[in-house]
């Protein structure tokens, strides 16, 4: 024991130094050196201001956006610094209420023949999804060229313009970042400020 | 299924057999520290850390004292990371002012990361600082992978040597394998993930300004940070309208690299690598899954290069594919499947080539279900735990699939170092039942397999059984135990069942919805990982010294091959029946029950 306890300490506090430190720090410093904007988390900057990060998924509730998947962080929708899932079971009631409720708020105006696309009214692992379904986002059209007064075509042609396909053709699934195509239709359309 | 699913699979596979030659191969010249280029660049280094610790790397250690070793480095490890928790609130790189943490969860957590679990009953980015994420946890990544390491080579070298006292230095296969297989590979895997987006950074938490406003309610506090009551005496609640979203930031990538290549799965963050600063990419995803298996596959072909016949590594190796190929199909199908409750509700859960379909609660939409369920599976049949999907809201079979996996002692490659050591303990079984059937007393690798190593191997099976088995019991029948279930019925047993399976078997993944930071689940799992950690360490190292201590016999014409189909059939065999004999009636309680309750339509 005893003869052990002198490279013990040492050796703890050498290797600390040397991953609890030197690693991250050298790590940190390729980052800033080969890729400053992600390491920085991959920000957008508009007018001047940061307007989010393209990972980030962000809160949306009025009818002329596309809206992003629940979040289930706390106390408020997509919470960046309390990132969380819902850890609803499958069973759980309170699943099925939420779903339900969900539903009937995507089938109001104006009401869509079809099912909702599942991503869009279950909640995503994080509680910061940047992505819905291609599904997802074709499904929220009609409401959108409703409130911002574009043509269905028009709208389908900014989804399908902003589709990300599987990564080299093979990994994850294709999908459409929501903040990015918000403000693609801000751009598009620079007199709507979201709230009708 | 669908194709892409397949594809995505069999890419993986192939990927991971294809590295893993080149990594036993790495992983054997590194433990002999005879590196070519690195060997130059380290090895002062690697000679420095002897000299200030006085350490005779030539200098070899019986078990026992190899033992003492390990744990007296531990045990610091563990005053380590609680002292820094309990401090950081007074320490720098603490940009977001996160004060001292409470002993209970400050003593399970140092637990956990020094056990290699990365149980986490904490969430990352609103309680821990910097520092203590860099200083503290991301080092017990590196050590307790180390410290696998360590073990599985020293049961390694028990096979093959013969007639010695010793099995290793456990200061130079600690150095070694840190400074030559864990910090080069990380820094590699690091920078991959960075160029995919995941942050490094040591700024403040970025406030930015949303497109849309947020309205929201939430409990009234007062001056001093108690609720404010209404006139009525009830908690007031205030209505605040924000048009900002605060981005938690850190050095994330470099804690991620060692979180899956030591299989330790401690999140940064409390969403873990489904967080999209983690894991922003498809591409991400596949390295981080890539990462857990690399290390236990290259093992397998690093032992069988050390005990003189590599075909013995292969054999493992596929006993361990095999495995994981039929657990991926059950979780691929069971989340592809969905939630038929869902469909009854108006949603579309089929696959498309706009849509992954299937059970996307606590799912991200660019994993969607294959590439959830594949990581789900990984990080189970690992040790590792990270998650990138909320297991708790898997379909039911979707969620047996993991916890049996956990269960099983998490052989399917396993921990670095801790799946291989506890496999070789399950090969040592399946030769012994072989020899019982046909009459000859067992050997392995040239070794005889008698009383001491077997009652060695029972104390390492019973181990684990009787912690998560005991400690559910013991939880299901507290009130504090009950108090921390989240979902209803047999899923809230599941919950429970789950939290003692990764906990003992040092995995760390969890079905989050338990609220397991109080002090009594902090204590419980503290000791399930402890002793399900050491407890099984310590019978393997002294079977690797009663191993080694072992003349070597010849092969003769009773001997059975153990590198053969014959020998992975019973290798696998043992594994299943051990692992069903001992967990179905608890699964039945859980998963079972809530499967067929879900096909009924409750």
């Amino acid at each position: 024991m005893k003869q052990h306890l002198r490279p013990a300490i040492f050796l703890f506090v050498g290797l600390s130094m040397l991953t609890g430190l030197v690693y991250p720090l050298l790590v940190s410093a390729i980052g800033q050196t080969a890729f400053p904007q992600q390491a920085g988390g991959s920000l957008i900057t508009s007018d001047g201001g940061i307007v989010g990060s393209r990972l980030i998924g962000q809160h949306f509730s009025s009818p002329g956006y596309f809206w992003s998947r629940p979040s289930a962080t706390a106390p408020y929708p997509n919470n960046a610094a309390a990132s969380s899932g819902s850890n609803l079971g499958p069973l759980n009631p309170a699943l099925s209420d939420a779903v339900q409720q969900r539903v009937a708020a995507l089938q109001t105006s104006p009401a869509s023949p079809s099912a909702v696309p599942v991503d869009l009214v279950t909640s995503s692992a994080s509680g910061l999804d940047p992505d819905i379904s291609p599904a997802a986002a074709y499904f929220q059209v009609a409401r959108i060229a409703q409130a911002r007064h574009l043509t269905a075509d028009q709208l389908n042609a900014l989804v399908t313009a902003h589709i990300e396909g599987r990564q080299f053709g093979v990994l994850g699934e294709p999908r459409v970042n929501v903040l990015a195509l918000n403000l693609a239709l801000d751009a598009q359309q620079p007199q709507h400020h979201g709230s009708e | 299924m669908n194709a892409n699913a397949l594809l995505q699979v069999a890419i993986y596979l192939a990927a991971l057999m294809l590295l893993t030659k080149p990594m036993g191969l790495y992983l054997h010249r590194a433990m002999e520290g005879r590196l070519p280029v690195l060997g130059k660049l380290l090895g002062p280094l690697e000679r420095l850390l002897y000299r200030i610790s006085g350490v005779n790397p030539q200098q070899e250690m019986g078990w026992k004292s190899y033992t003492v070793a390990l744990l007296l480095f531990n045990g610091i490890g563990v005053l380590a990371v609680f002292f820094l928790q309990r401090l950081q609130g007074s320490l720098p790189l603490n940009p977001a002012g996160m004060g001292e943490i409470s002993l209970d969860s400050a003593f399970n957590t140092a637990v956990s990361f020094v056990t290699n679990t990365n149980w986490q009953g904490y969430a990352g980015e609103s309680t821990m600082s910097y520092l203590t994420q860099m200083l503290a946890l991301a080092v017990q990544n590196f050590l307790s992978a180390a410290t696998g390491i360590a073990v599985v080579i020293a049961l390694i070298r028990g096979f093959a040597r013969h007639s010695v006292a010793t099995i290793g230095n456990f200061w130079v296969d600690m150095t070694r394998s840190t400074l030559y297989v864990l910090l080069p590979l990380s820094v590699l895997l690091a920078v991959l993930l960075m160029g995919q987006g995941v942050i490094q950074n040591f700024s403040p938490y970025q406030q930015v300004n949303t497109l849309e406003s947020i309205t929201y309610s939430q409990p009234a506090l007062d001056a001093q940070g108690q609720p404010k009551l209404d006139s009525d005496g009830n908690p007031a609640q205030e209505t605040i309208t924000s048009h900002t979203q605060t981005l938690a930031m850190g050095p994330v990538a470099s804690q991620e690299a060692i979180k899956m290549l030591g299989t330790n799965g401690g999140g940064f963050f409390n969403a873990n690598s489904a967080h999209p600063f983690e894991n922003p990419t498809p591409f991400s995803n596949f390295l981080q899954m890539l990462a857990i298996f690399l290390i236990p596959a290259g093992l397998c072909y690093a032992f069988g290069l050390m005990v003189g016949d590599r075909r013995q590594g292969w054999a493992i190796w596929t006993a361990m594919a095999l495995l994981f190929v039929a657990m991926t199909t059950v979780s691929l199908w069971a989340e592809q499947d969905g939630n038929p409750i869902l469909t009854t509700l108006g949603v579309d859960q089929s696959s498309s080539p706009l849509q992954s379909g299937g059970n996307m609660e606590g799912k991200e939409t660019r994993f969607g279900i294959t590439a959830s369920a594949l990581f789900a599976t990984i990080t189970t049949a690992a040790s590792c735990g990270a998650v990138n999907a909320m297991h708790d809201s898997l379909t039911p079979l979707g969620g047996l699939v993991p916890l049996w996996l956990m269960q099983l002692g998490e052989v399917v490659f396993g921990g670095v170092g801790s799946g291989l050591y506890t496999m070789l303990i399950y090969a040592v079984i399946a030769v012994f039942v072989a020899g019982l059937m046909i009459g000859r007393t067992p050997e392995y690798l040239g070794k005889k397999i008698e009383i001491f190593e077997m009652k060695m191997s029972a104390v390492i099976l019973l181990v684990t059984p009787i912690l998560v088995l005991l400690g559910t019991a013991i939880a299901v029948m507290l009130p504090a135990g009950l108090a921390g279930i989240a979902n209803p019925g047999a899923h809230g047993f599941s919950e429970i069942l789950y939290a003692l399976s990764s906990a003992a078997n040092n995995n760390g993944s969890a079905f989050a919805g338990l609220s397991a930071n109080t002090p009594f689940y902090n204590l419980l799992l503290a000791v399930a990982m402890a002793v399900g950690r050491f407890g099984i360490i310590i019978p393997i190292l002294a079977i690797a010294g009663a191993l080694a201590a072992k003349k070597r016999i010849t092969p003769g014409l009773g001997t059975l091959p153990t590198h053969g189909p014959l020998f992975i059939a019973l290798l696998i065999g043992t594994v299943v029946l051990v692992g069903a004999l001992t967990y179905v009636p608890a699964l039945a309680l859980g998963p079972v029950i809530e499967h067929l309750q879900m096909v009924a339509g409750h």
